[in-house]
């Protein structure tokens, strides 16, 4: 049953994530067309990482959205965990490029919004969220209001807030996008050692090509108008990775040529 | 290999940021009050200025009396009328804060109903703004005819100068919602109120209370507006029965109140804001701070 596509075969482990004949096309009050995402076909087995990279404008974001099931899809079928993704899902966490926290709710508030809306069990909750406060060493900031923190701490409290409900999938659109180089290391050595240690499966969308490498098990590269994916990409590094050993890593270092390899030949078609 | 499981530590300049959100607080309350305070001088200023001049040109007698009355026999009007006043000044004070409250209530149900059904936003709003630009003092009359000498009409015409504000700032705060939270709570399976009550609402507030602040004087208005077209009390009354004597330091006095009436309800909307937004206020006197700095 598994062996139905060409990539799954690689997988030991249960999809988690089906993305099959994925078409989205907007179409615009005035009759225009954009195909936004062209015939996508995409497994993603439990726990694995995977990173999306590709020129702006190619269905990054919109096929994200499809997976939370924010946006419809025109053609195709998206799976959730086996079952079929028809509207907003729960069973997900979703980290945006900006924050998007709430401006009036301090840090602990924000990440528990997260129990509020869906009404969990209040101790259950803050004990996770102790958890991932320390995690994400945010201690000691619970009070602050999201004006008082930096924009890689806010990132940080959306990502604690995305974690809370452990869900199963984690999608991440650019979250680390805002942040200067330094802050952006320190961020994927964390949600490096935050995905091996809570095992949960992870989209990641970047335009980073060593951010997308050194995270994930797999890379997606799209290509644009219409945004196809272009290649997947393995990484056959471990889980447990030290950053500056990884990046030093002589397949690392082919992996990133040809993932620019293939960006760069994008944009040349431009 | 161990490296990575150690990086737990926040970024480098973190401990300067603990540190001064640990004292911004604090901070932050003491130069709120002290700033309003301060700021208050400029004003201040001015109104000194303001009598003195009043002063200076009535005690020279450089104009009549009975056009202009010195700030002394106004004082005096007021202190030898204070129970007259005062109770003339409550009937317009019951008026301006019940039409104010129904505005608001109204106002801000309208504003929701809105937000959530195009229909009833394509359908409301043009009436609404058709309803705005009938002069309210032109319409005031008919009230009196179909409500009577009472407080009814007053109250009404309080409502209507006050609703428009306080619709449109509570469709223009409810809109104001970030939608990539909106699209973030429906991942949390959260119902519509939940969502309302703990994102839309709060996120309206800041815009609601501008709106409200100019609501607040205009229901003042509109009472006395009210009252001028056919009342036997409050403030209104009050102003044409001294312009038929020729009363003008009785003029001047109930002038006076009702503008004391204005400042005071304006402030009292601030102080709810301060309780009720913090987080907004807080954001704006930092954000002054920083700029004056
Ligand atoms: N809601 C929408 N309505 C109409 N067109 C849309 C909508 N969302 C996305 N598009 C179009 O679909 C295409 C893909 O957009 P998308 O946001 O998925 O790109 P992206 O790969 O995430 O780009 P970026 O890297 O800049 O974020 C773009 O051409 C965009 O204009
Ligand atoms: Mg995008």
């Amino acid at each position: 049953m598994t062996a139905m596509s060409p990539e799954k075969s690689k997988l030991q482990l249960d999809p988690v994530v089906e993305i099959e004949h994925l078409n989205v096309t907007f179409s615009s009050k005035r009759g225009h067309r954009v195909v936004a995402v062209e015939d996508a076909s995409l497994t993603i087995g439990q726990g694995e990482f995977v990173s999306i990279a590709g020129p702006s404008g190619c269905g990054k974001s919109t096929m994200l959205k499809v997976v939370a099931g924010l946006t419809r899809a025109t053609r195709g079928s998206v799976r959730l965990r086996g079952s079929e993704v028809t509207g907003p899902r729960q069973d997900i966490g979703y980290v945006f490029q900006r924050a998007a926290l709430l401006e009036w709710r301090n840090v602990r508030a924000n990440i528990l919004l997260q129990a509020e809306m869906r009404g969990m069990d209040r101790a259950r909750a803050n004990r996770r969220a102790d958890e991932l406060i320390a995690m994400t060493g945010l201690a000691g900031f619970e009070k602050s209001l999201p004006h008082e923190l930096s924009g890689g701490m806010q990132q940080r409290v959306s990502l604690c807030r995305a974690l809370l409900h452990e869900p199963d999938v984690l999608l991440m659109d650019e979250p680390f996008g805002a942040l200067d180089a330094l802050t952006r290391e320190k961020m994927n050595i964390e949600l490096q050692r935050i995905w091996r240690e809570t095992g949960t499966t992870v989209i990641l969308v970047t335009h980073s090509v060593s951010e997308a490498i050194y995270l994930a098990n797999r890379v997606v590269v799209m290509s644009p108008r219409p945004g196809r994916i272009q290649e997947i990409i393995d990484v056959p590094f471990g889980s447990n990775r030290d950053f500056g050993e990884t990046l030093a890593l002589p397949e690392f270092g082919d992996i990133s040529a040809r993932v620019r390899d293939l960006l760069g030949a994008t944009h040349a078609e431009d | 290999m161990q490296l990575a499981s150690e990086a737990v530590n926040p970024a480098p300049g973190d401990d300067g940021v603990k540190a001064a959100a640990a004292l911004a607080p604090r901070l932050k309350k003491q130069s709120r009050a002290l700033g309003w305070l301060v700021d208050l001088w400029r004003p201040a200023v001015f109104v000194v200025i303001l009598f003195a001049a009043w002063w200076a040109v009535t005690e020279n007698g450089w104009v009549a009396p009975y056009i202009l009355p010195s700030p002394g026999d106004t004082w005096n009007t007021m202190v030898e009328n204070a129970a007259f006043l005062g109770a003339h000044t409550w009937v317009t004070t019951v008026e301006t804060i019940i039409g104010f409250a129904i505005a608001v209530v109204i106002g801000e149900l309208v504003a929701v109903m809105m937000i959530y059904s195009k229909t009833v936003e394509k359908t409301a709003y043009p009436l609404i703004l058709f309803a705005q630009v009938i002069p309210k003092i032109a319409v005031a009359p008919l009230f009196v005819v179909w409500l009577g000498f009472g407080m009814e009409p007053k109250i009404v015409v309080a409502v209507l100068m006050a609703f428009f504000p306080i619709v449109v700032s509570g469709m223009a705060g409810l809109k104001s919602v970030d939608p990539e939270i909106l699209e973030l709570t429906s991942t949390m399976g959260a119902s519509s109120i939940k969502t309302f009550l703990k994102v839309r609402l709060p996120a309206s507030l800041p815009q609601l209370f501008s709106g409200l602040k100019v609501a607040a004087t205009l229901a003042v208005t509109g009472a006395v507006v009210g009252e001028f077209v056919g009342a036997n009390e409050g403030l209104g009354y009050v102003i044409l029965q001294a312009n038929g004597n020729i009363d003008t330091a009785m003029l001047f006095a109930a002038l006076i109140i009702m503008s004391l009436m204005g400042v005071l309800l304006f402030a009292l909307i601030q102080v709810a804001e301060w309780f009720l937004i913090p987080w907004h206020s807080s954001r704006r006197v930092t954000g002054s701070a920083a700029t004056a700095g």
